[in-house]
């Protein structure tokens, strides 16, 4: 589905089934360098499990338009912005790494538009080494490459996202490189600057549910543990053996953590 | 700044795509030998079905020891996910059929395994589907060949039967120029001595039953989708880019921005064409892949010297190898295939077809048959068999001559083919 915002197109997958504004929604955020497919085994679930799905990609991310928004806070208003173009009251925003930051910052300045968060793969502060800071501006490839391999667990992942017989690691590095250049830089820099997480966790008083990877080396569970001490109402998951990119690596078990939790 | 190490072509080969069995604890990869899987509910079923889940239904469609294969062969040649298929034909029907159909137009090299030939100029323009074949060498013939209905770019590695090396980051260039992909046969040199998504090619297929297996005891092909091609920015792949009614009405670029095309070739062309492989071959084939880099080592070490011994020999007209300065690629292959041309060339005997058939029937340790890719010596002799309806003139046009013979060097000790090739050549020269 496409929507026009802020004079260009944003574009949002619906999970293979139009979308149907008198459901529960759920809006999917991805991470840096991403864009909707990384929750394609559970965006398409939901949206045939009686949600209505909004898997957005972010500005200048895959099919939409304009510049990558530079900071985590002018993303968390660009989401609250998509939702009322949309005609959504209310969503469950669900938010992978990136993204989770934006959900987070979303539901403090925009708690009307928000009834519960689930942050995938998170961490506050989301600090990004000098040494992968610099290779996001300088060196992309040097910088998808290290950023990929810290993305996952090992070299076996089932069943494989989508599906059996796919090679997670290079899904996640061919999407990467599907995105403009410049785009990682701007996205792994405004994690690195966000600075506000304890401040909007405070102001959070929707459900909250943390999903992490105990073998994630992007953000280890630890990473989160001033997140989950900020909130008011948390529940935290930790998924055994996953990577940073949970999505691919462990599709059913996010999956189940999000219908537990209400998604 | 030093980038993180990845792990290495032959850790991947051992361990791509498999881990110890979680529930048994074996570390070989299992023999999956089931058609289907019990559905945990009704809705798990739905899901699988329909996508919204990972897994196993019917092991037409997916089996989880194809999958380690598909896995590992796409973890070394740089591919986000590949399909195994019957056999090398069929990974290339499968391709084919996925991206065009009757009214669109392959264009390919002229230097084919017979059997790509024949798929192509005869069996498929039955269906509708219209190819037509170039010099690989002509760059210009390339680009001029290429039609508003054209779909696809399709050559060797190293072509049959003069090894022409492919100059993949050419052929690549005129393709994406045109909004069209670049499949290439990757069956002769593997992605232990290149890997042509490297160097700009979109897909990948193999005849699994030569060197990825070694052991020419299993047929089978691999398809492998480099997933770096743009379907929706070339706007000449609806297949891919809009709802299919085939499938639940997916758009499967939108459903995976870089794995469409596998999503498709899987959801419809091995559902429908139904050539899938077998799971006995899948580990059959994952063990030759096991040491794929030890044996194409010295399946390149043994052709070398043996290349050397027949280039010096009396009986020898010529030997066609591209690590010789007398072969047309040879500059290109120092670039695109430092590591070697693998092990399947052809030389010129002195005598024309009865020298031929004479060396053919004298060697002990070179198998007569019509293969390569074997751990094992393997020898043909075109003119007398494949090719023996042919007469001379036609032969040429083939890059055939009547005294051609193509070799496929195996594992053996090197000094024990040469003495093999020299008693042979000798009673070549006697009739
Ligand atoms: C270069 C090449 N491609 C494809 C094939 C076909 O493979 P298969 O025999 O596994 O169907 C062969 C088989 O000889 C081959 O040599």
């Amino acid at each position: 589905m496409q929507v026009e915002l802020d004079g260009h197109a944003a574009w949002v997958y619906t999970g293979g089934k139009p979308f149907d504004p008198s459901l529960p929604v759920v809006l999917f955020i991805h991470g840096a360098s991403h864009d909707h497919s990384v929750w394609a085994l559970q965006s398409r679930y939901l949206a045939h499990h009686g949600r209505a799905v909004l898997a957005v990609d972010l500005p200048g991310h895959g099919r939409s338009g304009g510049m990558p928004l530079p900071s985590i806070e002018a993303l968390a208003d660009w989401i609250a912005r998509l939702l009322g173009a949309i005609g959504v009251e209310r969503a469950m925003l669900v938010g992978h790494s990136m993204g989770s930051l934006v959900a987070l910052e979303c539901a403090a300045r925009h708690p009307q538009r928000v009834s519960a968060l689930a942050l995938v793969s998170t961490a506050f502060p989301m600090r990004v080494s000098e040494e992968l800071l610099t290779a996001t501006r300088d060196d992309e490839p040097a910088a998808q490459a290290m950023v990929n391999l810290w993305s996952h667990s090992g070299l076996a992942q089932y069943p494989g996202n989508p599906g059996p017989g796919f090679w997670v690691a290079r899904v996640n590095l061919r999407l990467m490189q599907r995105q403009r250049p410049g785009v990682m830089h701007v996205d792994f820099a405004a994690c690195d600057a966000y600075s506000n997480g304890l401040a909007a966790c405070a102001r959070v008083s929707c459900p909250v549910l943390l999903v992490l990877g105990t073998r994630d080396a992007m953000t280890p569970p630890r990473a989160a543990k001033g997140l989950s001490a900020a909130l008011s109402d948390v529940r935290v998951v930790e998924i055994e053996g996953a990577g940073h990119a949970i999505m691919a690596e462990q599709p059913d078990a996010l999956l189940a953590a999000l219908e537990r939790f209400g998604a | 700044m030093t980038p993180p190490r990845h792990p290495g072509f032959d850790t991947l080969s051992l361990h791509a795509g498999q881990r110890p069995d979680p529930v048994t604890g074996a570390r070989a990869t299992p023999i999956f030998q089931t058609a289907a899987y019990v559905f945990q509910d009704t809705d798990q079923a739905a899901s699988l079905f329909n996508m919204e889940r990972a897994g196993h239904v019917y092991s037409r469609i997916s089996n989880p020891t194809n999958a380690v294969l598909e896995e590992r062969i796409a973890a070394l040649d740089g591919g986000v996910g590949a399909l195994a298929t019957a056999s090398g034909q069929a990974a290339l029907h499968l391709a084919v059929s996925t991206l065009a159909g009757a009214g669109s137009h392959v264009l390919a090299s002229r230097s084919l395994y017979g059997g790509s030939h024949n798929l192509l100029h005869h069996t498929m323009r039955r269906f509708g589907l219209d190819t037509s074949f170039v010099d690989p060498r002509d760059l210009d013939a390339w680009r001029a060949a290429i039609r508003p209905t054209t779909r696809l770019l399709f050559a060797e590695t190293l072509g049959n039967p003069g090894l022409d090396v492919l100059d993949i980051p050419s052929v690549a260039q005129i393709a994406h120029e045109a909004g069209l992909p670049l499949l290439v046969d990757s069956t002769f040199t593997t992605p232990y001595l290149q890997r042509p998504l490297d160097f700009g090619a979109d897909l990948v297929m193999h005849s699994a039953t030569k060197f990825l297996g070694g052991h020419g005891v299993a047929i089978g092909g691999l398809l492998v989708d480099g997933g770096s091609f743009d379907w929706e920015r070339s706007g000449r792949f609806p297949e891919l880019t809009e709802p299919y009614v085939g499938f639940h009405g997916m758009d499967f670029q939108e459903e995976s921005t870089v794995a469409a095309f596998l999503l498709r070739a899987r959801r419809e062309g091995l559902r429908d064409f139904g050539a899938c492989m077998a799971p006995f071959t899948a580990f059959q084939l994952l063990q030759g892949i096991e040491t794929l880099s030890l044996r194409m080592e010295r399946h390149v070490a043994n052709t070398r010297e043996v290349v050397r011994f027949l280039s010096s020999h009396a009986a020898v007209e010529s030997v066609n190898h591209p690590e010789l300065p007398s072969h047309p690629d040879h500059a290109l292959a120092r670039t695109l295939l430092p590591k070697g041309c693998g092990a399947v060339f052809t030389f010129e005997i002195r005598g024309g077809r009865p020298a031929g058939r004479k060396f053919i029937e004298s060697l002990r340790l070179f198998s007569h048959l019509a293969n390569v890719g074997d751990a094992k010596s393997l020898v043909i002799h075109p003119a007398t068999t494949t090719h023996f309806r042919l007469d001379d003139a036609a032969l040429r046009v083939s890059g055939i001559g009547p005294g051609t013979l193509r070799l496929s060097v195996g594992l053996e000790d090197h000094a024990d083919l040469i003495d093999d090739l020299a008693q042979a050549l000798r009673a070549s020269q006697k009739i």
